[in-house]
């Protein structure tokens, strides 16, 4: 209440302050509208910018691309709702170049909200687009197992120890694309999609590293720093964060133009990104400006 | 699965967005100041996810990890593919491991749940120690010792890789510096320390401009959804 009563008063003192000192001590709250418009007026004017692709997303896309068919490739979700906008573009781009490319693709989750998420791509993505892949034999879903990088840990040596049923409780000897997997060093290819942990860094820890399986994937933008040190030795690449969605999806659509219209889910989302941005960078160089400023004077005085 | 069939129907998923809308708006009402609408929006999150980890946790790993392998016969109805697997006693382990980590509630015999966490941390120290050591030290170590000159075809490329080189190396080993506190930072060790800041600066740097976009995407999400619907678009 009176650190409130204190503000008012600081405030009420800044009205009859300089332009200079205004700047310097702007309500929070106008930043937050300027950046809630930012963000907003690009989606209502369907604002949208090309994202080159990165030789850290294009090594990924080129491991995918260079494949055999058939290849098996497990993708996990270990994420929640709560980063869906940065993830499920991922999640979409890679299952778009993955049937594309006519390999195997196996669904799993290290969180238990991962399965919500691949219910929402299979819904939305494979079902759709891809009609004609058949269950059990083109793709299966596995679902959320407990026990974190442990749950790794186990699956790279025994992979049936842990996964005797997909998602739904049938046994997996009933599907065709489950013969001859045996543990994780019988993939191909793993794609972490992580928001935290366990995640792409557990994969790369506990599978790539130990079982030399190549690793790679994508994170939220705030896991990405951590992943950087891993590439290229320890990872093939990853998407960091929405941007690298929208560098994939450029990727996709260069290589394979009849995806020009649907995958731009994460290209769509960095039209806000580029305002909120150019938003922010400019609330730094004012309040730099205005706090040298205000040293000088002080310096002066 | 029932759940799931009844939630999608067109009414039940109006009525999820509409609820999802309206708990947004409770949220962001905070970015304004403290109100009541944002506490119940809160504390409804806080309650709603509790009991949903709670039923996550009982119903994906106590019923297939735990009673599930000790008595397989009874998951007819929850877990059929377990039944007819014969019955590991093994289980019984965890069991009281976890019996016993209870016994925190009871103060007279609390100190025996400290078995059950020195299992916890044990096994955890155990399985990660050597990853760690594997992927984050000695193949760090090893990504660091590159050569600094190789030939890329054409002369820029050359200069580019060596450039590249240098500062992964000399940023490494300056960053190092700057955590050693056995000798004074003085002279060239202390303009290596230096430099070394600038080097974690400009990584903390990348951090922060990583996790202003990780946010900024999280509130296109929320604002696409609001304005979807807002013209109706997602209900």
């Amino acid at each position: 209440m009176a650190e409130a009563e204190k503000t008012e008063k600081t405030e009420g003192t800044e009205k009859k302050g300089t332009f200079v000192e205004k700047m310097g001590s702007v309500d929070r709250r106008i930043i937050f509208l300027l950046i809630g418009l930012a963000v907003l007026i690009p989606i209502i004017i369907e604002y949208t910018t090309a994202i080159p692709t990165s030789p850290l997303v294009q090594n990924l896309f080129d491991k995918i691309e260079s494949l055999p068919p058939g290849s098996k490739v497990l993708m996990s979700f270990d994420y929640g709702p709560s980063t869906v906008p940065e993830n499920q573009p991922m999640a979409t781009a890679f299952t778009r170049h993955i049937f594309e490319k006519g390999h195997k693709l196996y669904l799993m989750a290290l969180w238990a909200t991962g399965p919500r998420q691949s219910e929402a791509l299979i819904e939305d993505v494979i079902s759709v687009e891809f009609p004609d892949k058949k269950y059990g034999e083109d793709w299966i879903h596995l679902g959320y197992k407990a026990g974190n990088q442990g749950l790794i840990n186990t699956l790279l040596s025994d992979f049936t120890a842990m996964y005797t049923t997909d998602l739904d409780g049938t046994s997996i000897d009933e599907f065709p694309m489950m013969k001859g997997i045996g543990s994780l060093t019988d993939f191909d290819l793993i794609l972490g999609l992580g928001s935290g942990f366990p995640g792409t860094k557990e994969w790369v820890q506990f599978a790539g590293d130990p079982g030399d399986i190549p690793v790679g994937g994508g994170t939220t933008a705030v896991m990405a720093p951590l992943l950087f040190p891993y590439y290229p030795r320890q990872i093939v690449g990853f998407l960091g964060g929405l941007q690298g969605a929208a560098e994939y999806e450029y990727a996709l659509i260069k290589q394979y133009p009849k995806y020009e219209e649907k995958s731009r889910l994460a290209s769509t989302s960095m039209g806000p990104q580029v305002w909120a941005h150019l938003v922010i960078v400019a609330f730094i160089i004012v309040g730099n400006i205005t706090f040298f400023i205000e040293r000088s004077r002080r310096k002066r005085y | 699965m029932e759940g799931q069939a009844i939630l999608t129907t067109p009414l039940a998923h109006a009525v999820g967005v509409w609820i999802g809308a309206l708990l947004t708006l409770m949220i962001f009402s905070f970015l304004y100041k403290d109100n009541p609408f944002y506490k119940f929006a809160e504390h409804l999150f806080v309650g709603v996810s509790a009991a949903y980890w709670m039923t996550v946790a009982f119903w994906t790993t106590l019923i297939p990890n735990l009673i599930a392998r000790l008595w397989p016969s009874s998951m007819g109805s929850v877990l059929p593919s377990a039944v007819g697997n014969e019955r590991n006693w093994w289980y019984l382990v965890p069991l009281v491991l976890g019996l016993i980590l209870l016994t925190r509630l009871i103060p007279r015999i609390a100190w025996l749940s400290r078995w059950a966490m020195a299992f916890v941390i044990g096994y955890a120290a155990g399985t990660n120690f050597t990853r760690y050591l594997q992927s984050d030290f000695v193949t760090q170590v090893q990504s660091t010792m590159v050569p600094l000159y190789e030939p890329q075809g054409t002369l820029m490329a050359t200069i580019g890789y060596t450039f590249s080189q240098i500062v992964v190396v000399g940023g490494v080993i300056c960053a190092v510096i700057y955590f050693y506190f056995s000798k004074e930072h003085k002279g060239s060790f202390g303009r290596a320390a230096r430099v070394g800041i600038w080097v974690l600066m400009a990584a903390f740097g990348a951090s922060f401009g990583y996790t202003v976009m990780a946010r900024i995407s999280l509130l296109t999400g929320r604002m696409d959804f609001l304005y979807n619907w807002f013209i109706g678009a997602n209900w």
